[in-house]
């Protein structure tokens, strides 16, 4: 082992505390007796209790899983198929500009693409509830399922899926039997990263959601207008929560998909 | 006699199975095959030769169907195949890198192509068995492809191109990744299959022992061109051009200007050396270049100057390459040309009959040297 140097050790605690400080208050706090936010009291669940009797919050936390879900996989769809054409249709025509536009919701600041959604959905005239946070979500999500996945296909060996043709599959086939599951460890963390995202929205949402549907995040937003409340943090830790097993095991099954290929690779070798 | 041996391409009644008509093929600008005409027929076992970039590949992909002709007509049974895909057409390929499936075991890898067919699942299961034992990996059923070694994914690959019975193979460098006892145990196994199953192979190779071992026929090719094709004792004994004789084997090239003489030509390679004499059925004018091409182990090595042969010349011995059971000696004429000539080691090596500097007489019969003009 290494030994840190005192320079990066402190760069280490620093950039650590400035991540993850704020969250660990929130978390201990969730935790405390006290209905007054800043005084510790004493360790209690009360919070989580009297959580899970607020039906404005369950109401908004089964909207916001379902809208994960929905537009998740929805996303995951669009954007393996956006990963697909673009790695293996070759140079067609129009092609640099496709790859642009996909990544750009990367890039773009979230109140713009929620403000053009708004527009959108106005000018169609679509009422807002949950389906137009579906279909927001969709839109802003599906560009990080296309780069997570288009990074496992450029690695794919083509002659694979010319094999599966060669034995009788015609094109579509050959996806869904040999390239789907092969790239499959891609597809779901893609799905993972697209959940964590949705569920931690809240400016699209507040701009494509309607009287009909809140989600928690927006939920959050507005009583916290009202003050903390301790039922709130109750409420982020569990987010918090989710969250982090989501992003632990996107990147888990992706590795575990990386490791794996790697040996295959190296026994390939070997033999 | 010509009845009993298997050699359709010389019987003009023959229908080939795949016949290309002035196919070329273009990447861009490049030339990747060249305006050829060629046929190859039922049970053939065809092998590519070329050195790599040649278009033995691109030949076969044209063959599968995962490039198209730029220009010409290949056809199959008869049947122009441009429109049909690859997933329609009655031809499998095994592919350079194997292509084995990962996520399947070795069992679904042969059985792909038959569950794809819609067969039976107890048709699928006595076609598989009958798979794995041809290429004896009965063993190894329910093994994933990383689990098994080269020679091992090798006969996978070729089982289940063989399990659909197609028409015909297309065996792209099958055994490019295995030691040269497997190889050569492989290459007999191939021969065998071909001769149980009857179906026609196209085998691509860089290794010429290879193609001569398997081949009914050898197609030489360069730059995108089928130079010779034909029976491997032919293009041994008969090569066309010095590409192929040079290609093929070990040869001494001697250039020089013809002269007719009785039925063939004497040649006049160097200023004050005795001309060499080779039966020829070439029409060559006098005075026109030509090569000669002499295969090392058809020339005799002697310490006294033979009495009877035509062609003699004295030399001196430059090197000799000791290989087990042969050697090699490298034989300078007085104008600096090397000769390559070969004996068997029937002594021992410290009975050699001859050593480095000492002075040989080098003959060869009259039918020995192939006279090519160019
Ligand atoms: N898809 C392609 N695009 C451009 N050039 C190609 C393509 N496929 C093959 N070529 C070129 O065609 C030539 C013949 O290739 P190939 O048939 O693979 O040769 P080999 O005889 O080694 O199998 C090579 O020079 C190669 O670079
Ligand atoms: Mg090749």
């Amino acid at each position: 082992m290494k030994h840190l140097t005192w320079f990066s050790a402190t760069s280490l605690a620093l950039g650590f505390a400035f991540l993850y400080l704020p969250m660990i208050i929130l978390v201990i706090y969730s935790f405390n007796a006290s209905k007054l936010v800043t005084v510790w009291a004493g360790f209690s669940t009360r919070w989580y209790g009297e959580l899970i009797q607020n039906e404005a919050f369950l109401d908004a936390a089964w909207v916001t899983i379902r809208v994960a879900v929905a537009s998740s996989t929805l996303a995951t769809i669009l954007g393996t198929m956006a990963a697909y054409t673009l790695v293996r249709a070759g140079r067609f025509t129009g092609r640099t500009l496709f790859s642009g536009m996909i990544y750009a919701p990367l890039v773009m600041p979230e109140v713009i693409t929620g403000l053009s959604l708004l527009l959108l959905f106005i000018g169609i005239g679509l009422d807002r509830g949950i389906f137009t946070i579906i279909l927001a979500h969709t839109t802003f999500s599906m560009c990080f399922v296309s780069v997570v996945v288009s990074a496992r296909l450029v690695a794919f060996d083509r002659s694979l899926e010319e094999a599966a043709m060669d034995l009788g599959c015609a094109p579509m086939e050959a996806f869904r039997f040999v390239t789907l599951p092969i790239i499959a460890p891609a597809v779901i963390s893609g799905w993972l990263l697209a959940f964590t995202l949705s569920l931690d929205d809240l400016v699209i949402a507040s701009f494509t959601a309607g009287p009909s549907a809140t989600t928690l995040p927006i939920k959050i937003w507005s009583s916290i207008r009202l003050g903390v409340s301790p039922e709130i943090n109750a409420l982020s830790t569990i987010l918090i929560g989710i969250v982090t097993v989501g992003v632990i095991s996107a990147s888990l099954i992706s590795k575990r998909g990386a490791i794996r290929r790697q040996n295959e690779e190296q026994a390939a070798l070997r033999a | 006699m010509s009845d009993l041996k298997f050699e359709p391409w010389n019987d003009p009644k023959a229908v080939p199975l795949i016949s290309f008509r002035n196919v070329t093929k273009r990447f861009g600008d490049f030339i990747a095959i060249d305006n050829q005409t060629f046929d190859i027929f039922e049970h053939e076992f065809f092998a590519l030769l070329g050195p790599s970039g040649c278009g033995k590949t691109t030949m076969m992909r044209m063959l599968a169907g995962f490039e198209t002709p730029t220009e010409g007509k290949i056809s199959l049974a008869g049947q122009d195949i441009a429109p049909i895909p690859p997933n329609k057409r009655a031809v499998n390929m095994m592919f350079q890198s194997y292509a084995l499936f990962p996520h399947l075991t070795v069992w679904n890898n042969i059985a792909f192509g038959l569950k794809r067919e819609g067969m039976a699942p107890d048709a699928i299961d006595a076609r598989v068995a009958e798979m794995l034992k041809l290429t004896r990996m009965e063993k190894f059923a329910s093994r994933k492809p990383h689990q098994i070694s080269g020679g091992q994914k090798q006969r996978v690959a070729l089982a289940r191109s063989l399990a659909k019975a197609p028409k015909l193979l297309l065996l792209d460098e099958p055994l490019g990744a295995l030691d040269a006892k497997l190889r050569q145990e492989t290459q007999f196994e191939l021969v065998d299959i071909q001769e149980k199953t009857g179906t026609t192979f196209i085998i691509v190779t860089h290794d010429q022992e290879e193609a001569m071992t398997v081949a009914t026929r050898v197609a030489v090719m360069d730059h995108g061109q089928i130079i010779q094709a034909d029976t491997p004792d032919r293009i041994y004994e008969m090569p066309n051009s010095v590409y192929v004789a040079d290609f093929i084997g070990d040869v001494t090239i001697i250039k020089g200007r013809v002269s007719p003489s009785d039925d063939g030509y004497e040649i006049h390679h160097a200023e004050g050396l005795p001309p060499l004499f080779a039966k020829s059925n070439l029409s060559l004018k006098n005075g026109t270049g030509a090569y000669l091409a002499i295969r090392p182990e058809k020339i005799s090595i002697a310490a006294e100057q033979p009495s009877s042969a035509r062609n003699a010349i004295k030399g001196a011995i430059q090197d000799i390459a000791y290989l087990g059971n042969l050697s090699t000696y490298h034989v300078e004429l007085p104008n600096g040309t090397i000769v390559k000539a070969q004996a068997t080691n029937n002594r021992r090596l410290a009975n050699r009959p001859f050593t480095w500097e000492d002075e040989v007489w080098l003959s060869w019969t009259d039918t020995a040297a192939v006279l090519l003009d160019h």
